[in-house]
């Protein structure tokens, strides 16, 4: 058997991206490698959450192109980009984006009752990944009562719930006070050194930053400095 | 603190003597403590002796013997080196990590590598800091977050740096040597 190195789970190469006249990608290239954990940074506005959305495949970038997990995403329509987001790519979004007429508990578990997984599996998957993230809050309570730091336990349970091979998470920690910030943050990184999966994290935090393997900083959509950090 | 190659960064615009070297240290340190002459002349001939600045000339016109010294190539070669070389990332570094941003600033050195360089080096250094939490000892994990804390304050000041560098000048990479350069 040959050992073939581990095909980079996300290629983006010179992406560009505008908001009306507002330039928020101006060429910018990012390769993640399997188990890499890269924080994305820089001040604001800088384009780090368009970066998020355009390797995630939330937003078709006007230029350049995006390879997730192997698939070319212009290539792909809105509904096989879909498929793929909900089967293996976990998305923490900054306002958690959770479905609001949904449980906590069916939130988390949705993913997997849409990727055709048994339902009390999904439901069992779900509670565990809620206690995992430290949610103290009734499995059977709207998003709508959640406050913002319940509401990021409950979109990182979500994110991690079908075992992704790659997770997107945009200021993950951003409503959570210290300690809880930590926990929310270890669980994610977790599943690069549990499982390989590899993480991008968009952050203005110095400190959630220290925790990536590798620094990306953006300014004016482009790509100002690299750093390995590990 | 960094008096030798402070000393040399203050060459670094021409030749100059003691009196001099003593005004522009103030003025690019205002709120630290004034250098001393006594220290002025001790640093020049430390370096002299190690060949990093030389002696120009004596001038003895009106008024006492001026000693005009120049940075030498070695000298020149040493404060490159010296700026090349990130502050060590530690809580007691405050000080030099202002010093060096200072003199690489005010000497023209690249602004953006500069500052790039010395904030990868804090934040692997916080990165080692967060990779081996001390369990269980509430005391020592205390201890390491305000090691992060610190180190945490001064990536936020290099920020602010970078903000000021891109807001205080067009397109070149280049803070004013002093104070009166910028008021022109």
């Amino acid at each position: 058997m040959t050992d073939h190195p581990a095909e980079p789970v996300l290629e983006m190469t010179a992406v560009e991206h505008a908001y009306r006249r507002t330039v928020a990608l101006n060429g910018v290239s990012l390769t993640v490698e399997p188990g890499e954990v890269v924080a994305v940074t820089g001040p604001s506005g800088c384009g780090k959450s368009t970066l998020l959305h355009a390797a995630a495949g939330i937003v078709r970038p006007h230029g350049g192109s995006v390879a997730l997990l192997g698939h070319d995403l212009a290539a792909l329509d809105e509904a096989a980009r879909t498929r793929l987001r909900r089967s293996r790519v976990g998305i923490v979004l900054q306002f958690g984006q959770l479905v609001p007429d949904l449980s906590v508990l069916e939130n988390v578990a949705l993913p997997l009752l849409l990727d055709g997984h048994d339902r009390a599996a999904a439901y069992t998957a779900a509670e565990a990944w809620l206690d995992r993230a430290g949610l103290d809050a009734d499995r059977d309570t709207p998003p709508a009562e959640l406050s913002g730091g319940q509401g990021q336990r409950v979109a990182v349970a979500r994110a991690l719930v079908t075992g992704p091979a790659v997770i997107f998470a945009d200021e993950p920690t951003g409503s959570m006070d210290t300690i809880g910030g930590e926990h929310l943050l270890e669980l994610l990184l977790g599943a690069a050194t549990n499982r390989g999966a590899a993480v991008v994290l968009v952050t203005h935090d110095n400190v959630v930053a220290a925790h990536a393997d590798r620094e990306v900083r953006l300014r004016d959509g482009r790509v100002e400095a690299e750093a390995v950090l590990r | 603190m960094a008096t030798n190659e402070v000393v040399l960064a203050l060459l670094r615009d021409g030749p100059a003597h003691g009196y001099d070297i003593k005004r522009d240290h103030d003025a690019w340190f205002p709120d630290t403590r004034p250098l001393a002459f006594g220290q002025v002349y001790a640093t020049l001939g430390r370096l002299e002796r190690s060949g990093l600045v030389e002696v120009l000339e004596t001038r003895t016109e009106a008024g006492p013997e001026r000693t005009v010294y120049a940075l030498t190539e070695r000298g020149e070669q040493q404060l490159s080196d010296w700026l090349a070389e990130p502050a060590g990332p530690a809580a007691s570094s405050a000080e030099e990590i202002v010093r060096k941003t200072v003199a690489a600033l005010r000497t023209g050195a690249n602004a953006g590598e500069f500052l790039a360089r010395q904030r990868a080096a804090h934040l692997r250094r916080m990165r080692e800091l967060t990779d081996q939490p001390p369990d269980g000892d509430p005391a020592a994990r205390l201890a390491r977050d305000h090691l992060v804390a610190h180190l945490d304050a001064d990536l936020r000041w290099l920020d602010l740096a970078v903000e000021r560098v891109a807001a205080g000048r067009g397109t070149n990479d280049h803070f004013p040597a002093t104070p009166e350069e910028a008021n022109r």
